[in-house]
């Protein structure tokens, strides 16, 4: 008998965690890791809700997100070869041409 | 029911003109300039005349409405004109003398450039002049006297691209405005007090009321203020320093309105309001004082100019104070007489001085001229005649006038007549030097030989800015053309004869003059309202009938002011005539004394450091550097700059890095989260 | 009891793992934390009575979009981080931000949920029943994720492909 709690507290830092690395991290493709693991918290908190108020639309929600990311994932790391043909670089600092 | 008269004719004639002239003056010709001032200013004339043969059907005052103007409440002010004997005698003045003059300027402007500019300001001038003369209440005729300001700055301005000029105009206008302040704040208190600034309402108001002790009071203030007004207006004591600058403007002008109608406004005004100056003896002192002091103080400056204009100018002030003088003793009639004589011998004295100027090509200092007098023979006569007249001798127009002023003078005070004869005998002086300067020994000057008008020992009028100086290159001294010359003779003629309407009881006459200012002088409003009691404050200096006995008193004095005429006349003919060496010799000798009265007692410095000075680098430093600069263009330029600065900053939040964009992401998304909870937990 | 235990001790593996995530410099590492947490997710699913979604979680996310990260990652040959200007605002603004809202929507939502429990096995998360829902009342969102599917696999394919082999594809 584990508390809600705990599993939203997990959720949570979770998410903090990936938003940090989304902050920190240089590395273009450490960053969508960053927000894969984002993703996941909030999948955890639909479930832990879900499970909570017995309504299993939240499951099928998660398996929306999932899509909805693996999908994400196919055209975010296509764009990011594509970066890395045109600049040579994954340094995300380094592509910055939209500055004024 | 009294016939319709359209007095509204006689002042909206010359506007008609000033409006054909100003509007499409440029495409006319010269002649039609000439033909459309002319004939509007002569129509004017006309319709006076009209006027004064109807004028013994007609009741006293005659007023005639035109149409309402300002209705607020009680207080009501119309467009209406009033005609009495005053009216009457100032209307013939402006009118003759003005379409005089106007016939006089087409043949002196006629080789200047702006030919129709001047005539519509000339016009324009006249509509004004006539407004404030035939106004029937205090209102209407400020407007006449703003705009007869306005005019003179337009004209006294009228080679405008030349810097003196445009000065000597802007120091005439504000000078006058000085002036108009005193006259609004009379106004103001006559509204408060008596509710209305119509003449006939005022006058019935103040008429009963008897006459105030000591020197403050309702009416002694609205006097004084009423003086500060006229003093602006006709040059005296302390604001007279105007009217010598002036001469920057044409002869004509000068003629015109500098000696023979705007300046006389002041008097006219203060004529006018007589009913509240007699219950005021501190005000009517301290007019008649100012007019003493400023008719010695201005005949002393007059002895020792060079430019033939400016001896007129200052005799103008002189004069001017003469009349004041005989206001401030209760002589209005006499005052006003001397008005008309002024009119008459002035006039006629800046017309021939600007033919003799036109004469030797645009000469006016007197050093570099003399001998005309077989060479300008006209100008010569016409002037002569002139001189005796203002120099007060028998029979011609001045003597009568300034006679009869020195006499009632001496009814109130032997000092006024004795300064007033004093100064009788520096006018005569002066005028005569300027007659043996002007016509006789040998020609000083260089205009036999084509002419150098560079000689700017004048200092004034050289005109070097505009297009031909006035001698249009004849060479030689010749004869001003008929146009101007018919003028001329018309005004001397009125200078010999224009004093015997006024021949005093003494000398045999019946004074028809003051008869027939009677009925405005002698009662209160004419037409009923007979004096009650304290209706005419029984007083030495009131104006009142010619005196019947003392004829034997009143013709010694009249002797001994003939005597100081004549004494004039020898003392310039010792010194410029016999001995023009000496009076170099004198000026030497008087050193510091002379090099005062040359440069005018340094009137104008003085009020250049108390006043101008000071106004000026206050409005530098205040209202330019202070308000204009730091306050509103720094408001509006900080403005700009505050805005410049905040998007600087902005935009570099735009970086194109995509860490940053999420931090701000994060950090708002955060700040977003924070207010629901508290809005949550509230 | 042992659900306390076990819930713990996955929880535990999970933020190892999340944190390794951000420690590691090489994305390789970082990779392969990432499929350490997802595990741990599918276990923690499991003990919610989730079992389709565990299996969904293990087959697709680290089955396949791990795969296909750690397949780019080796392809572009992405090394160490190196150090580079960094942005002062993410430091500044963007980390305590995190860190506030975190906080403040765990502490809302610890305070709303309050002492509730959940048993093991909560989650009646028959396959049957879910494919039920998905064909029924979710119908329509499952088309449209499959048009979506598609559409992230024709851009994929477009977008990474070899600019060279089109125009050869062309001319030959």
């Amino acid at each position: 008998m584990v508390p809600i709690s705990y599993y939203l507290i997990l959720s949570g830092i979770l998410f903090a965690c990936g938003v940090t690395g989304f902050l920190i991290k240089r590395n273009i493709i450490s960053i969508f890791m960053s927000i894969e693991l984002m993703l996941n918290g909030v999948n955890l908190s639909f479930v832990a809700f879900a499970a909570q108020w017995h309504a299993l639309s939240g499951q099928i929600f998660v398996f929306f997100v999932m899509v909805v990311a693996a999908a994400e994932t196919a055209v975010g790391l296509a764009i990011i070869i594509a970066v890395y043909r045109t600049r040579e670089t994954l340094n995300v600092d380094q592509v910055d041409l939209l500055k004024l | 029911m009294t016939p319709d008269l359209h007095l509204w004719l006689i002042p909206v004639l010359p506007l008609l003109g000033a409006a054909l002239n100003g509007l499409f003056g440029k495409n006319f010709s010269r002649q039609t300039v000439a033909g459309v001032a002319l004939s509007f200013s002569g129509a004017a004339f006309a319709m006076v005349l009209f006027v004064a043969f109807r004028f013994s059907s007609l009741s006293m005052p005659h007023v005639e409405f035109l149409a309402p103007w300002i209705r607020a409440g009680k207080f009501q002010v119309d467009f209406s004109f009033y005609l009495d004997q005053l009216s009457l005698v100032m209307l013939l003045v402006v009118t003759g003398v003005g379409f005089l003059i106007h016939f006089y300027a087409v043949g002196y402007m006629w080789e200047e450039g702006g030919f129709y500019r001047f005539f519509t300001y000339l016009n324009l001038f006249m509509f004004f002049m006539l407004t404030l003369v035939l106004a029937s209440n205090y209102l209407l005729m400020f407007i006449g006297w703003e705009g007869v300001g306005l005019a003179s700055y337009l004209l006294i301005g009228f080679w405008f691209t030349k810097v003196s000029a445009a000065a000597a105009g802007k120091k005439a206008f504000i000078v006058n405005r000085v002036g108009d302040f005193g006259f609004l704040i009379a106004l103001f208190l006559l509204i408060k007090h008596f509710g209305s600034l119509n003449f006939d309402q005022v006058f019935q108001s103040v008429i009963p009321m008897g006459a105030e002790t000591g020197a403050a009071g309702l009416l002694t203030a609205v006097g004084l203020l009423l003086m500060v007004g006229a003093a602006g207006k006709s040059a005296q004591i302390p604001l007279y320093v105007w009217l010598p600058d002036a001469m920057e403007g044409p002869t004509p002008v000068s003629a015109l309105i500098h000696a023979a109608t705007m300046v006389t406004a002041g008097v006219y005004m203060v004529s006018r309001s007589h009913v509240i100056f007699e219950r005021a003896p501190m005000a009517l002192t301290v007019v008649a004082i100012i007019g003493t002091l400023t008719a010695l103080f201005a005949a002393t400056i007059g002895i020792t100019q060079t430019d033939i204009k400016k001896v007129l100018a200052y005799s103008t002030i002189s004069q001017l104070g003469y009349m004041f003088m005989a206001c401030g003793v209760g002589a209005f009639s006499a005052g006003i007489f001397h008005l008309m004589t002024h009119a008459f011998f002035k006039g006629l004295l800046f017309l021939a001085a600007g033919s003799v100027i036109h004469a030797v090509s645009g000469e006016q200092d007197m050093r570099q001229m003399g001998g005309l007098r077989t060479k300008i023979p006209w100008t010569f006569w016409t002037m002569t005649i002139a001189t005796f007249a203002i120099a007060g001798i028998p029979p011609f127009a001045g003597f009568f006038s300034k006679d009869e002023i020195l006499w009632r003078a001496y009814q109130v005070s032997w000092v006024y007549w004795f300064i007033g004869l004093f100064t009788a005998f520096v006018t005569s002086f002066y005028m005569f030097r300027l007659w043996f300067m002007t016509f006789f020994g040998e020609y000083r000057g260089t205009a036999e030989s084509h002419e150098d008008s560079a000689h700017d020992l004048a200092h004034d009028d050289t005109r070097a800015g505009a297009p031909a100086p006035h001698g249009h290159g004849h060479g030689g001294i010749h004869e001003s053309p008929w146009v101007m010359v018919v003028p001329l003779v018309v005004l001397a003629f009125l200078s010999l004869s224009g004093g015997w309407i006024g021949v005093p009881g003494s000398l045999g006459g019946s004074n028809h003059f003051d008869k027939f200012l009677g009925p405005v002088f002698h009662s209160t409003i004419a037409a009923g309202a007979e004096g009650h009691g304290l209706a005419a404050p029984p007083r030495k200096e009131t104006e009142g009938p010619e005196p019947q006995t003392g004829h034997a008193t009143e013709l010694i004095f009249t002797g001994i002011s003939v005597f100081a005429g004549l004494l004039g006349f020898f003392l310039a003919w010792q010194l410029y005539y016999r001995n023009p060496q000496l009076p170099q010799q004198i000026a030497a000798g008087l050193g510091t004394l002379y090099n005062a009265v040359v440069h005018k007692y340094y009137i104008d410095e003085l009020y250049a450091t108390l006043f101008v000075k000071p106004l000026i680098a206050g409005s530098a430093l205040i209202l330019w550097h202070g308000i204009d600069q730091d306050v509103i263009d720094a408001s509006v330029d900080n403005g700009a700059h505050g805005a410049n600065e905040v998007s600087d900053s902005i935009r570099h939040m735009q970086s194109g890095n995509l860490r940053s964009y999420a931090g701000w992401v994060a950090a708002g998304a955060a700040a977003v989260i924070a207010y629901m909870v508290w809005m949550g937990t509230r | 009891m042992t659900h306390l235990i076990v819930f713990l001790f996955f929880g535990a593996l999970c933020v190892a793992g999340a944190v390794n995530l951000l420690i590691q410099r090489h994305p390789i590492n970082s990779a392969l934390s990432l499929v350490v947490v997802m595990a741990s997710l599918a276990v923690e699913y499991l003990l919610l009575g989730a079992e389709f979604v565990a299996a969904v979680q293990v087959i697709v996310y680290a089955g396949a979009v791990m795969v296909l990260f750690v397949f780019v990652i080796m392809l572009l040959n992405a090394g160490e981080e190196e150090r580079t200007k960094g942005s002062r605002v993410a430091w500044l603004f963007g980390v305590p931000g995190v860190l506030v809202g975190s906080v403040l929507v765990g502490w809302v939502l610890i305070e709303r949920t309050g002492s509730q429990t959940v048993s093991a096995g909560a989650l009646p998360g028959a396959p049957r029943t879910i494919g039920w829902l998905l064909f029924h009342n979710f119908l329509l969102p499952f088309e449209v994720t499959s048009i979506l599917v598609l559409i992230a696999i024709m851009g994929a394919v477009v977008l990474a492909s070899h600019p060279d082999a089109d125009q050869g594809k062309k001319e030959g």
